[in-house]
This record gives structure tokens, sequence and C-alpha cells, in this order.
């Protein structure tokens, strides 16, 4: 456990201490978050703001955008000489990889605070109670994020170099996009329809989206959160099996 | 199991992929002194190290470091040694003292103690003054200190070091020499692996040869140097007739045979003498050899001349 946390501290000062990522896993969200709600927001006719409608698809994305990092850290340490002086520590693999997925989490409640402000600054209106707006944000977005950290990670065990890591982060983005996290599902073509629905993405974000505007028509607590820790334990052992074939 | 022995390995058999990189090696290092494992690329030394690092797994033989089996006794094994691979550990965007620091705690020194003892290492290390600098903005020979350092946050009794001063200038690489040998002197027992003579020849108390997976030779230096030959003739002929009398001429005593250069090379302690017997032999008609030349031997000489012993004893 002690390692753990000398491991996410070491994390948290390679995230501080490399600005492009942090710019980038800060930035990108808000901007991208403009760029929908003022670029296509006007062609997104859903009834009602489409402010409203895209925050949580917005967080979504600053999730995996932060995720990226997590895979190109994690890629970092395994080709470079400092696992061997941890494994020579006696360092377990779980603790390594934790202490990325806990700057992980760190990093996105720095996100996730700047895209809030940056949208309520743009016309963002909950309607959520107190109870509402942590359990959105506090339980099921931190879930996700470390669902999505702990398959970063098992990205970065697989692949060889850290540019690929990075890359493999833009296959879990299209799973954001393809969902109702940006526009309805019902606009889309009817051979995507069926998968948008079904896939993690969407009942993550409704329910983040449900619990902040108060329609509890949309909130599917428990499939998102059977998504989120299915993914999370899925990833984890994954991880456990990569890391002790990459040392073996 | 002998007490004395810091590091005891037997039959040490290891493949990838299905080629063979170490072909039963022993080794016996005893406890204090400093152990040179010399070989070219792709011999097997990472290999070894690796193994008895506790980072690999051998496919076969046994090994014990620190008094421990490094297979059923790993924890023992890990808490006893330190590894410094040919890759610098360190994170780049941490400080030196961020980095030794981490490794304190890693090694389970408290807070207090960890930042106790990574100020003693960076003054033990000359690095004091650079040690609230991001290691990205170290030298080479800087890095290789730290690394080194590093190493030694949980006071390892055996240390591993894998081609310590690969890629380092020659003043870091002295520098360098003086650190490892204070830390021989401190009592540890130091493993290091090398492609240098010289290297093994300045640190190691004993030197093992490594060709192909096998050891080849083991002693002092001394013992070693009165085997291989320091320095090397080369004789260039003016034509591939005389070029093929002289090689035919020397046969087995030819340490180095250059078809397309016309260059034959022989054993030699680079004395006046000697050169001009050599010549004189090899050509009494004065009209086979047309130039020549006394160089250094490279590591090389020192396997054909060696791997030359190994066949000769088995054919007695």
């Amino acid at each position: 456990m002690s390692d753990a946390l000398t491991m996410a501290g070491r994390s948290l000062r390679l995230s501080a201490r490399s600005p492009e990522a942090l710019l980038t896993a800060l930035f990108l969200p808000v901007m991208l978050m403009v760029v929908f709600v003022y670029l296509f927001g006007g062609a997104v006719d859903i009834g009602t703001s489409y402010v409203d409608y895209v925050v949580p698809g917005v967080l979504l994305l600053c999730a995996v955008t932060g995720a990226g990092t997590t895979a190109v850290t994690v890629c970092q340490d395994m080709t470079g000489g400092i696992i061997d002086r941890f494994r020579s520590l006696d360092v377990p693999g779980t603790s390594v990889l934790a202490g990325h997925v806990t700057a992980s989490l760190l990093r996105n409640v720095i996100s996730t605070a700047l895209v809030t402000a940056v949208a309520f600054g743009i016309g963002f209106r909950p309607h959520s109670s107190v109870a509402g707006f942590a359990a959105a944000l506090g339980v099921l977005l931190l879930l996700f994020v470390a669902a999505v950290s702990w398959l970063a990670a098992a990205f970065g065990l697989l692949v060889s170099a850290p540019e690929a890591a990075n890359s493999a982060m833009f296959f879990l983005m299209f799973f954001c996009y393809a969902s109702s996290a940006f526009v309805p599902i019902r606009t889309m073509p009817w051979w995507l329809r069926g998968f948008a629905r079904n896939q993690p993405a969407t009942p993550v974000t409704e329910t983040i989206r449900g619990l902040l505007l108060h329609e509890p028509a949309d909130v599917r607590l428990w499939t998102a959160l059977a998504w989120c820790l299915g993914i999370m334990a899925v990833s984890v052992a994954i991880c456990a099996l990569l890391y002790r074939r990459r040392t073996a | 199991m002998d007490g004395e022995l810091a590091i005891e390995a037997s039959g040490l058999v290891k493949s990838y992929r299905g080629v063979r990189v170490l072909a039963g090696v022993d080794l016996r290092v005893p406890r204090g002194s400093v152990f040179a494992l010399l070989g070219p690329n792709g011999a097997g030394k990472t290999t070894i190290v690796r193994i008895l690092a506790t980072l690999a797994l051998a496919d076969g033989g046994q090994a014990r470091v620190a008094g421990h089996d490094v297979v059923r006794e790993r924890r023992e094994v890990r808490r006893r040694i330190s590894l410094t691979g040919q890759f610098a550990a360190l994170d780049d965007v941490q400080t030196g003292e961020e980095n030794l620091r981490m490794m304190g705690r890693l090694s389970g020194l408290s807070r207090a103690e960890a930042r106790r003892r990574a100020d003693a290492l960076l003054e033990q290390f000359e690095l004091t003054a650079a040690g609230r600098r991001r290691v990205g903005t170290y030298s080479g020979g800087m890095r290789r200190r730290l690394d080194l350092a590093a190493s030694l946050v949980g006071r390892p009794s055996v240390i591993f070091l894998d081609e310590p001063s690969t890629g380092l200038d020659p003043p870091s690489r002295q520098r360098l020499w003086q650190v490892i040998a204070g830390l021989a002197a401190s009592g540890v027992t130091v493993f290091l692996t090398t492609q240098y003579l010289e290297e093994a020849d300045r640190l190691a108390d004993r030197i093992a040869i490594l060709d192909a997976g096998r050891l080849v030779a083991e002693g002092t230096a001394g013992e070693l140097k009165q085997r291989v030959t320091a320095r090397r003739l080369d004789l260039t002929c003016p034509d591939a007739a005389a070029f093929a009398e002289v090689s035919r001429y020397f046969h087995q005593r030819a340490v180095h045979l250059d078809p397309a250069g016309l260059t034959v090379g022989v054993a030699t302690d680079g004395s006046a003498a000697q050169v001009r017997a050599l010549l004189d032999e090899a050509d009494p008609g004065r009209c086979l050899i047309a130039d020549f030349a006394v160089r250094g031997a490279t590591l090389d000489d020192v396997f054909l001349t060696l791997t030359r012993h190994t066949q000769e004893a088995a054919h007695v």
C-alpha cells in the first residue's frame, strides 16, 4: 500500500512536469466543448439547450484523453530501464500501475472541474440536487475514469512503443463519438443505432446527464455501474496477466 | 552451500525462442570481491545478470545469490541485491534527489530516513550540487553515477552492474571506475559485465570470459594475460600467392586473417626483437611481406586465442 502511494506521488510529479501532456488533458476537452456547443450545436436539434446535453459527453472525452497519458506513461515505464529497478526492489506490478491510475484520477478531477467551470460560463445549467450532482460526478464519473485508466494501462502494457499506446486511445474516443454523448442516437444511420445504444459510453453518459439535469427517465445507473465495474475488473485482470508476461 | 560465496551458479541454461543463449554456465564469486564477466555483444552477459538478479528464469541450472536461491527465495535475494542495467533506471523529469528519495521509500525507508539517505548518496557521488536539478539535464556520466547511487539506496550486499561504462566518454569512465573501486573497498560484492578488457583489468579481482553462452576462461587479470597476447603484428602481403604462403606458415598461430586485405595477424609482445624475428621467420627471402603494423589486441584476438586453447585442450 505504501508502495502504491509512493508510485502515485511519482506519477503525479511526472504528469505535473510534462506540460504538453497536461495541457492536452486539461484544455483539449474544453476546446472540444466549445467547438461542439458553438459550431456543431446549432445544427443539432434536441429540443433543449445543447450545452446542457453535451457536458456529460465532454466529461467522458476528458476521461479518455486523460487515460491516453496513462497508456503512454505505462508503456514508457515498461520500455525504459526503470521497471527492472522497481522489480529488483520487489515493488509489485499492481502498485506501479495503480500509481499511474491514481494520477489519472487526480488529473481528471482537475480537468472535470475546469470543464464544468467553463460550461457554467457558457450557459450550462444543471437542475440536479446536490446528491445527484455528487452521484454523477463523484461516483459514476470517477468510476468510469478508473475503468478507462486501467484499460489504458493494459494498452500501455500491450504495445511496444509509447506512440502506439497513445494512438490506442483514439479507439476509445470512437466509443464516445458513437454514443448518445454528442448527438441523439435517433439521428444516426440505422445500422449504427443498435451498437450506439448498447455500448458502455451511452448508459454512462445518459446516467450522468439524467442525474445532472434531473431527468430520471434517462438514468440507467445499474447498467452504467455494471459496465464500469466490469471494464475495470477485466482490465485489472488483463494488466496482471500482461505485466507477468512482459516481465517474465 | 559455501557461506563465503556471494554468487554461486551451476549449469545455467537459457534459450530465447529456440536460440540457445546460455549453454551451461558455472560461476563462483567470493564475498566482497569484484568479478567481471567479459564478452562481446550477444555473448549472454545480460542474460546471466538478469537470471542472477531474479528478473529472468533460467531454463535449467541453479543459482544462489547472497545465500539464497534466485527462484525459490526470490524476495530474500531481491532484498540483498541491486541491479544497474544498460539503460538508466531514472525518471528524467524528477530531480536527482527525488529519484533517490523515491527509491528509498520503495526500499522501505521512512520519509525522513529516505531524505537522509538521498543526501548522503548525493554527497558520496559528488552530485550534491546537481541534486535539485532534473535528471534530464544531467550529462551521461552524472546520470550513470546517479543510477549507481539509486541502486545503493537499499544498502545491497551484492551489486550487479551491466556494462556500466558503455557510452561514456573517457573522463566520465575514469570517474565511474573510481566510484566502483570505492564500492568494492566498502566490502560489497560487485558483479559487472563489460566488453572492455581494460575495464575488467582495472576493476576486477577475477575475470570470466563468456563467448556464445559458454565460459571460455576464468582467472585473475594476470592469469588471463599470460594466455592472451596484448598486441598483434599485422603482416600485409603484396599478392594472393604470398598471402597464402604466409598464412599457411603461421597456420594455427594466426589470430587474424583478412584475405581481402592480404593481411595475416600474429600475436606478439610488441618488442623490436620479437617483431624482427617474426618477420625473418615468415619471410626469409624478403619478398612475401610488403608492410607490417603492430596494434593493440582487440577482444576478438582474445577470443580467438582463448577458444583455440580450449579446442586444443579438447584434442589432447
